[in-house]
């Protein structure tokens, strides 16, 4: 039940769902650029922001910080955050700092 | 000590969860001292001010997974908190927060620690603004003291767990905060430095200006003094400037010469009017009186505190000539400040074109052709071919000065002739050989 459910959340194809990529190396720099990409598409209207860290290795701080203004911004705009294909280590992370209490981990 | 199999598994259990809290509380740490670690070097690395703050308040929130907040800059002449960065705050939110004296006196006792803001409704400042905090979930305010005084604060809202700060949470957001308040004093300074720095400028403009209108006043009165030459002060000034400007020195360097021109004749306030205004060719008694001017300038001019150095100098050396048969020192071309030689080409030069009571003006052209002469004898040769480059500019019109004729009178400058004579003249100084003269002492 829980697969099928995360399949379909990271499937592109679902409607008012937008898949942002991480990137390989999550800081200041393209940390922004992911956060102004989610923003768009929450402006756009996107309901199921899918957060792709298939090539994510590493997740600084400033990383961090901002994940956490994309999920504050979907909570107000009423939208679920999906983050897809985390590793091991960034999941100990966002589980200690509480990151995963307001996401979906697919 | 007994076990019943019961408590012994649970005691495994104690000891297992125990264990991972630890290891747990380890990571955290690690990730929280890397957050500091990075904060140091921001601050340090001295980038865009708003730029190291935002970067700040990222890092706060990213160590400890902090939802929301904000960073404050406090201005003590308006007694309120002006947010420099926000992250989550929203809109409603204020960007400046009024402190009252007692808000200022309890953080300043409080220091550089983290207040509950649900703990602090006694204050006035959490009563006020109690409704915006309530409504961003603002849960720590950390008052930023460095030496004594507020220099701002930081506002964090509420962690991702949901649960509340421990204590040794509240002591890493403090020792950033310690980072956080350095960077806003030293900005603080910063500012403060270069108001200064500008009130200092606009003091030394006024007094650079009153310097020069010194300086001006000072010629008038050295030219009142002989009523055939009135006016040579101010025109040797002119002359050196342009030298000087035709030498591409700098505005300063430029200013320098002009002064240096201006005053070169100081000495002459000592000299007995009738000597000055002498209208014959003065005796060998009254021409020793009359050679005393320069050594006498220098000791009028050399007290003062000029924004020039070289002042002073050109004063005393005005007379001297290459080939060391110049007074009062008899010195040789190298010996000489340069200073002196561009005065005593403009000085030389406004003898020659202006009537004396014993002598007429002479022709422009003779003029050119006795500089061109003199060069590498009484004058130096580069100062020539400058000064009459700068008269030949003027002449076939490549500049918009009209500096010459100013001086000189347009009917003088346009003397039939004069264009070929110059042409003539630069192209016998080019190349340029100096003639050095050693000093025989």
């Amino acid at each position: 039940m829980i697969a099928q459910y995360l399949s379909e959340a990271v499937d592109p194809n679902t409607p008012e769902t937008a898949v942002v990529l991480a990137g390989d190396y999550l800081n200041k720099l393209t940390g922004e650029k992911v956060e102004r990409e989610c923003k768009t598409r929450l402006e756009e209207g996107c309901k199921r922001l899918v957060v792709d860290f298939s090539q994510t290795e590493i997740i600084n701080s400033i990383g961090i910080s901002i994940l956490l203004g994309v999920i504050d911004s979907a909570e107000n705009s009423g939208a679920k955050v999906i983050f897809s294909d985390l590793n091991e280590q960034s999941v100990e992370l966002f589980e200690m700092l509480g990151l995963t209490k307001h996401v979906t981990l697919a | 000590m007994i076990f019943t199999r019961d408590s012994r598994s649970t005691t495994h259990d104690l000891q297992a969860t125990i264990h991972e809290n630890m290891i747990e509380e380890r990571t955290k740490l690690i990730h929280a001292f890397g957050a500091l670690a990075e904060l140091g070097q921001e601050v340090a690395n001295k980038n865009n001010f708003q730029e190291t703050i935002r970067t700040s308040l990222h890092l706060i929130s990213g160590a400890l997974g902090i939802m929301r907040g904000g960073v404050a800059r406090y201005s003590r002449f308006g007694h309120e908190l002006n947010m420099l960065a926000v992250r989550g705050l929203g809109d409603d939110f204020p960007l400046s927060l009024a402190l009252c004296t007692e808000d200022e006196r309890q953080f300043l006792t409080n220091g550089l620690n983290a207040i509950e803001t649900a703990e602090a409704r006694v204050l006035p400042f959490f009563q006020v603004y109690d409704r915006s905090f309530e409504s961003r979930r603002i849960e720590l305010f950390i008052p930023l003291i460095v030496r004594d005084e507020i220099v701002g604060s930081i506002f964090l809202g509420e962690k991702a767990t949901g649960e509340s700060y421990t204590s040794y949470e509240k002591e890493i957001i403090c020792a950033m905060g310690r980072h956080i308040g350095v960077a806003i004093a030293q900005r603080n300074l910063m500012a403060e430095i270069e108001r200064h720095t500008e009130t200092n400028r606009k003091l030394f403009d006024d007094l650079r200006t009153t310097y020069s209108d010194t300086v001006k006043a000072f010629a008038a009165a050295i030219d009142c003094k002989d009523k055939y030459t009135e006016g040579h002060s101010v025109r040797v000034g002119r002359y050196s400037e342009i030298i000087a400007a035709e030498l591409d020195w700098g505005k300063e360097e430029v200013e320098g010469a002009a002064t240096a021109g201006y005053l070169h004749d100081v000495g002459k306030l000592t000299v007995e009017r009738k000597i000055i205004n002498a209208p014959y060719r003065i005796n060998a008694k009254e021409s020793a009186e009359l050679n005393k001017h320069p050594a006498i300038g220098f000791e009028i001019l050399q007290p003062i505190h000029h924004p020039y150095t070289d002042v002073p100098l050109a004063a005393k050396y005005h007379h001297e000539r290459l080939d060391g048969r110049g007074y009062p020192d008899g010195l040789y071309d190298r010996e000489i400040p340069y200073i002196a030689k561009i005065v005593n080409l403009a000085d030389s030069f406004d003898a020659m074109t202006t009537d004396r009571p014993y002598k007429a003006r002479r022709q422009a052209c003779d003029v050119v052709d006795d500089l061109q002469r003199n060069a590498g004898k009484q004058f130096a040769p580069e100062l020539v071919t400058a000064f009459l480059k700068g008269m030949l500019k003027e002449l076939n019109g490549d500049t918009k000065d009209k500096r010459f004729r100013r001086l000189l009178g347009r009917e003088y400058m346009e003397t039939e002739g004069l264009v070929p004579v110059l042409r003539t003249a630069l192209n016998d100084l080019r190349p340029t050989t100096t003639l050095t003269y050693i000093s025989s002492s």
